[in-house]
């Protein structure tokens, strides 16, 4: 039990961390600094993983550690605690985080070796770690929120790290503006906690719930649905996943920690640590799951057509968190943290192989420009395979298991439509495979397109230092679907370690079906994502040509393309009906008539006002003392007077 | 015989000689002297009620406003000196620098 009472060392080693790089980093040499990212995070991992192993040798209905460190805000009845709380949902986050982020940390040294602001990088992504673990092992609503919110920061920062590019900085005050319409709706999620619960503990707001509450009523679904707009923005759902694919303009280590494997998960973390308050809210579930489908295919529909690189994987990020908010959303809460999972491993590998090809080619994203890396860059290339198995749910590798799980879910789930959510995410399943292998097939196979000279002097395979995280990421890839596997009767690992945390009441009951359907399921998703593999195959690889033949088509096809290729328009509507008006509003109505006449005309009109008396008054400063001295007489007598004239006698 | 009002009496009548002194003579030496003349006004005042009623604290306060007296004498001469020294002149009229 002591070790667990330590759990706090785990979030302030990266803050220290942080502070020393962020302070006197452009002191140090780089090895310092190296050194101090390195040992910060290594350590904290470290620290996570003998915390993971106590966390285990306990007793499992006992799994639950909580350090109040010191009392942070009180008054009168509002309590925050500055508390510290690891429980097996908390502690398989921390795993991730502190895991994928160490892992990310030695990538990036190779990365970002001939970058400058060596330190500020490493500053922002040690802060970064601080935050995450903070919003993952806050043992409340505001510690929460803290940790949101700073990740919310370190993701600006470092989306805007390249501050001289201009895109880059737009992006970055993109993902802040929209990060903060969810968050408006997560701090008013907990406000209206506190008034119902009088609390913001965890501990005393989830046991309760049901009592407190009944199901379905305005409050839960007020307070769920709330939480629920916070998640969206974080985890880049509709209608506020605009972000995420501006967010690629960040370092692409940045957008393999940040953007991909943990903090765009927090939404899913927020919603099943909730999950006694969304259980009983049944509109609610309908909302998470129907947003999480829709985001699902929508935003695999539009990783079609891009040529960027590292805008594919965003989109594909978007979609597969639609996947975990589905699962959330039918009360399938071990599936989605299990698609987190696999999806952190499969998913930072693939942004680290990006980023590896990336750097190969001396900066080149645009994937017109590559094909044929497959003998250039053999580590890359295989570990990105094994990545992009995974991800279109080929058996074996890790996102099969996962994926497989939601969908099983969605098929067999009691709400109402569930057959639709299955529909939607299976088609999702097969346009993910063929957008993941276009994108495989045009970066590696074939011949290197590209015709700088330059780039095709240089590529090279990237150091060890950065191909051995992709090793491992891929072993994780692989060995990652180990935890969905049955062991115990009904329950895989992952189900009966996080069964403490889901098991509240009001959960729904997931379904067991029979093992031929359920076969049979499996060889469905296994089918449509084959299907993908092939058409990707045929179009990219066997028949180049085609697509080209394709998208020169006129008539609907090139209206769907173009559609497509512009992401459904979503950007350009958003800015006619939000940010046009909001930007004229504020210059036209705000600026120049509010501001110019209304504020400045009443502080100018003050000003000139005394400036007008003063000079009116200072014409009785003759500057003699003999003045003076005569008004001070006649001053007193006119007192002394009046003083005689009151008194009377 | 003389009473408190004649004392009195002439008090004032010093006093506001004093004050007219000092809001009409152009020379500061003057000027000082009559601010001497209102300050022995207020003595004789002082002295005139400690007598009449019998109580010292009268004569402690002229002791005091003597002493004050000298003091001011002391620092107004100087600072007329002084004056005097930058300015070749004691005419209070052309002493307007506080103007600007």
């Amino acid at each position: 039990m002591t070790g667990l009472k330590l759990i706090w060392i785990v979030p302030i080693l990266p803050l220290l961390g942080a502070i020393t790089n962020g302070l006197i980093g452009k002191l140090l040499s780089k090895r310092a600094v190296t050194f101090v990212a390195l040992g910060s995070t290594g350590f904290s991992a470290l620290f996570a993983l003998f915390a993971f192993i106590e966390l285990l040798s306990l007793d499992p209905s006992s799994r639950i550690s909580e350090s109040i460190l010191f009392t942070w805000i009180e008054s009168d009845k509002f309590i925050a605690e500055a508390g510290i709380q690891i429980d097996p949902l908390s502690g398989v986050f921390m795993l991730i985080v502190t895991g994928v982020g160490f892992l990310i940390h030695i990538y990036s040294v190779g990365y970002m070796g001939h970058e400058d602001g060596y330190s500020r990088y490493f500053a922002y992504l040690n802060l970064f770690m601080f935050s995450m673990l903070l919003l993952v092992l806050g043992n409340n609503f505001l510690i929460m929120f803290i940790g949101w919110e700073g990740v919310g920061l370190c993701s600006y920062l470092l989306i805007g790290y390249y501050y001289d590019k201009n895109s880059a900085v737009d992006a970055g005050k993109k993902a802040f503006v929209v990060n903060r319409i969810g968050d408006f709706g997560f701090i008013l999620a907990i406000m209206w906690i506190f008034w119902t619960f009088g609390s913001i503990d965890y501990t005393s707001v989830f046991p309760v719930a049901h009592e407190v509450l009944p199901i379905g009523g305005f409050t839960v679904t007020g307070i769920t649905l709330l939480l629920f707009i916070g998640a969206t923005g974080k985890s880049a759902q509709i209608p506020l996943y605009t972000w995420l694919p501006d967010a690629m303009e960040g370092p692409t280590p940045v957008s393999a920690l940040i953007h991909a494997a943990t903090m765009v998960t927090a939404g899913v973390y927020m919603v099943a640590r909730c999950n006694a308050l969304f259980n009983i809210a049944p509109t609610s579930m309908i909302v998470v799951a129907s947003i999480g489908a829709i985001t699902a295919l929508f935003a695999a529909t539009m990783g079609l057509y891009q040529y960027d690189i590292k805008r594919v994987l965003a989109y594909s990020t978007v979609s597969q968190l639609g996947y975990m908010f589905l699962a959330c959303g039918l009360g399938a809460y071990v599936a989605a943290v299990f698609h987190v999972i696999t999806h952190a491993f499969f998913k930072a590998c693939l942004f680290l192989g990006s980023g590896s090809v990336i750097h190969g080619l001396s900066g080149e994203q645009d994937m017109r420009q590559m094909g044929g890396l497959k003998k250039l860059m053999p580590l890359t290339h295989i570990t990105f395979l094994i990545s992009t198995l995974a991800i279109a749910g080929i058996p074996v590798f890790a996102g099969f298991f996962s994926k497989d799980e939601i969908l099983l879910s969605a098929f067999f789930g009691e709400t109402q439509g569930h057959l639709i959510y299955w529909a939607l995410a299976t088609t999702a399943a097969a346009v993910t495979s063929f957008y993941m292998f276009r994108l495989y097939y045009l970066t590696f196979s074939g011949v290197l397109r590209s015709t700088d000279q330059h780039v095709r002097d240089h590529v090279h395979e990237s150091p060890p230092v950065m191909t051995a995280p992709l090793a491992i990421l891929a072993g994780l890839a692989i060995l990652g679907g180990l935890l969905g596997l049955p062991i115990i009767k009904d329950a895989h690992i992952l189900k009966s370690f996080l069964a403490p945390v889901f098991s509240t009441r009001g959960a729904i009951e997931q379904p067991h079906p029979p093992m031929q359907i359920e076969f049979l399921l499996m060889a469905v998703s296994v089918g449509v994502a084959v299907i993908g593999i092939m058409v990707a195959r045929y179009f990219y690889y066997t028949n180049p040509e085609s697509a080209k033949k394709l998208a020169k088509k006129e008539g609907w096809i090139k209206i769907v393309y173009r559609t497509i290729q512009n992401k459904y328009y979503v950007d350009e509507i958003y800015d006619a009906i939000f940010v046009k008006p909001i930007f004229l509003a504020s210059r036209d109505l705000l600026w120049r008539i509010f501001d110019m006449k209304v504020i400045d005309g009443l502080v100018n009109g003050i000003a000139n006002f005394f400036y007008k008396l003063s000079q009116t008054i200072r014409k009785t400063q003759t500057g003699f003392v003999r003045n003076y001295a005569m008004i001070m007489v006649l001053g007193v007598v006119a007192v002394i007077s009046v003083w005689f004239i009151v008194l009377g006698d | 015989m003389l009473t408190v009002n004649h004392y009195l009496a002439l008090s004032g009548i010093l006093f506001v000689i004093g004050t007219v002194g000092v809001l009409s003579k152009r020379n500061i030496i003057v000027v000082m002297m009559c601010i001497e003349l209102m300050l022995n006004a207020v003595n004789l005042t002082f002295i005139t009620f400690a007598n009449y009623l019998n109580d010292m604290t009268g004569h402690l306060f002229v002791f005091m406003v003597m002493a004050v007296a000298g003091a001011e004498a002391v620092v107004g001469l100087a600072i007329v000196v002084a004056l005097f020294r930058n300015r070749e002149t004691l005419n209070i009229d052309k002493l307007n620098i506080l103007k600007n």
